[in-house]
């Protein structure tokens, strides 16, 4: 991970919405793995600078959709099959994240339907995802 | 959660002018609060009324349920870093001594961490120090002391940007492994804003903000574009300020936005910003200084 990066957090989002987005991230793209103990509490805040409070309620998100699990005593892991399911959520939300505004711009600019499925045809392709993921989460390991 | 410090219709008054008006306010036990607001909003005063340097004119301060005033085991529970601290002419050193004597909870330890990270000049008397390095003395004995409630009255006039950086790694650090109630009062809000959970703003004597850090992000966004679309969008909404220069205008309301504003103000071609914490404060404490304000300045 990039710091510079990765410890720019935006204004106008909560910050713990935002801690609960990075990680989903993170196990989504495969580079915190099924199983993987996550950061702590106060590593979180130190690390990105903000309340322990705050990132406690951005973890505990994750724990209350049963993403995260804590062990006693020993601290916080990646649920197995936590990547499919968050894969899965996110793909019900595309939709209304992505294509809805997607549409709104190409009305304004006077593009069809037709004429935006031309251009996403002639997109160029990106690596298989799935790969992608294999060798990051290779790495991480 | 219990709060640590009850601030219960507190008024100040000096000579005709009011400092602090009526003022009613808990700071959650273990939890870190930004009191914010502009020079002579009563700030300071607060903080000198709870730790007993002051007395209110009207109303009670508690302290863990209980009146700080001449009581010594409360007033240890509290360490007080304030911009214009006054030291007797001793040493650096006898300063800091001075000071883990007072306080129970003193660790020696972490002082002398922070005594290397800030490179205090321990030989030298302290009336003599700069600027920065008398913030840096206040900053040892607050973080240091590890008093269960602890606030900061502006503590760092002089220290420049590397040093304020140690300070907040080492509260937040500190903070994480000693959990107690801090409270801190400072300009730079934009360097705090993510370490505050909680943010009291006050503005002539008055509370006008108290919520989570977390309600106050995004409670205000901006709206941008031509004129009289921005006119259209906020005219049922409350507008904390308005800018135009031409035919393009910019408008601050609070917030937050549900779907259906989003997706009208980009039907209405509106670009739409959040706020920071930053100017949030600034628009609303940094109205126009009314005629309460300017008495006290130049009282």
């Amino acid at each position: 991970m990039d710091p510079a990066e990765v410890t720019v957090l935006d204004e106008g989002t909560p910050l713990f919405l935002q801690i609960a987005q990075r990680l989903s991230s993170d196990i989504v793209e495969g580079s915190l793995a099924e199983g993987a103990r996550v950061p702590s509490t106060n590593e979180f805040a130190a690390f990105y600078r903000i309340n322990p409070a705050t990132a406690a309620k951005g973890i505990n998100i994750l724990v209350d959709d049963g993403v995260l699990e804590k062990r006693r005593g020993i601290g916080m892991f990646v649920v197995v099959g936590a990547r499919e399911r968050l894969i899965q959520l996110r793909r019900k939300e595309f939709a209304d994240q992505f294509i809805d505004p997607l549409l709104v711009e190409a009305r304004r600019l006077g593009i069809g339907n037709g004429e935006l499925i031309d251009l996403i045809r002639h997109a160029p392709e990106w690596p298989e995802p799935q790969e992608h993921a294999e060798t990051q989460a290779g790495e991480a390991s | 959660m219990t709060p640590a410090v009850v601030v219960d219709h507190v008024s100040r008054r000096y000579r005709g002018v009011t400092a602090l008006d009526d003022v009613s306010v808990a700071f959650e036990e273990g939890s870190i609060t930004g009191l914010l607001g502009r020079n002579g909003a009563g700030k300071s005063t607060l903080m000198r009324i709870i730790t007993a340097q002051e007395f209110p004119s009207t109303g009670t301060v508690r302290v863990h349920g209980r009146n700080p005033v001449e009581h010594d085991d409360v007033l240890r529970t509290m360490s007080f870093v304030k911009e214009s601290q006054l030291y007797p002419d001793i040493k650096v050193k006898r300063v800091i001594e001075a000071a883990s004597w007072f306080y129970p909870r003193w660790s020696h330890e972490l002082a002398t961490q922070l005594i290397e990270d800030f490179d205090l000049p321990m030989k030298r008397p302290v009336k003599k120090v700069s600027r920065g390095m008398h913030s840096a003395v206040g900053i040892v004995i607050g973080l240091a002391s590890r008093a269960e409630i602890t606030l900061f009255d502006e503590p760092y006039l002089g220290l420049d940007a590397v040093a304020r950086q140690i300070f907040y790694d080492r509260l937040l650090a500190d903070y994480a492994q000693h959990p107690r109630t801090i409270l801190l009062s400072t300009h730079l809000i934009d360097e705090v804003a993510n370490l505050l959970e909680h943010v009291v703003v006050i503005k002539a004597g008055r509370i006008v903000v108290d919520e989570a850090a977390d309600e106050l992000r995004g409670r205000a966004v901006t709206v941008t574009g031509p004129a009289r679309a921005v006119d259209e969008f906020t005219v049922h909404r409350e507008v904390l300020s308005r800018q135009g220069i031409g035919s393009i205008a910019a408008a601050t309301v609070t917030g937050p936005l549900d779907d259906l504003a989003w997706a009208r103000a980009r039907e209405m071609n509106l670009e739409i910003e959040p706020v920071s914490l930053q100017e949030f404060v600034v628009r609303t404490a940094g109205q126009p200084v009314d005629t309460a304000v300017t008495e006290r300045i130049s009282a």
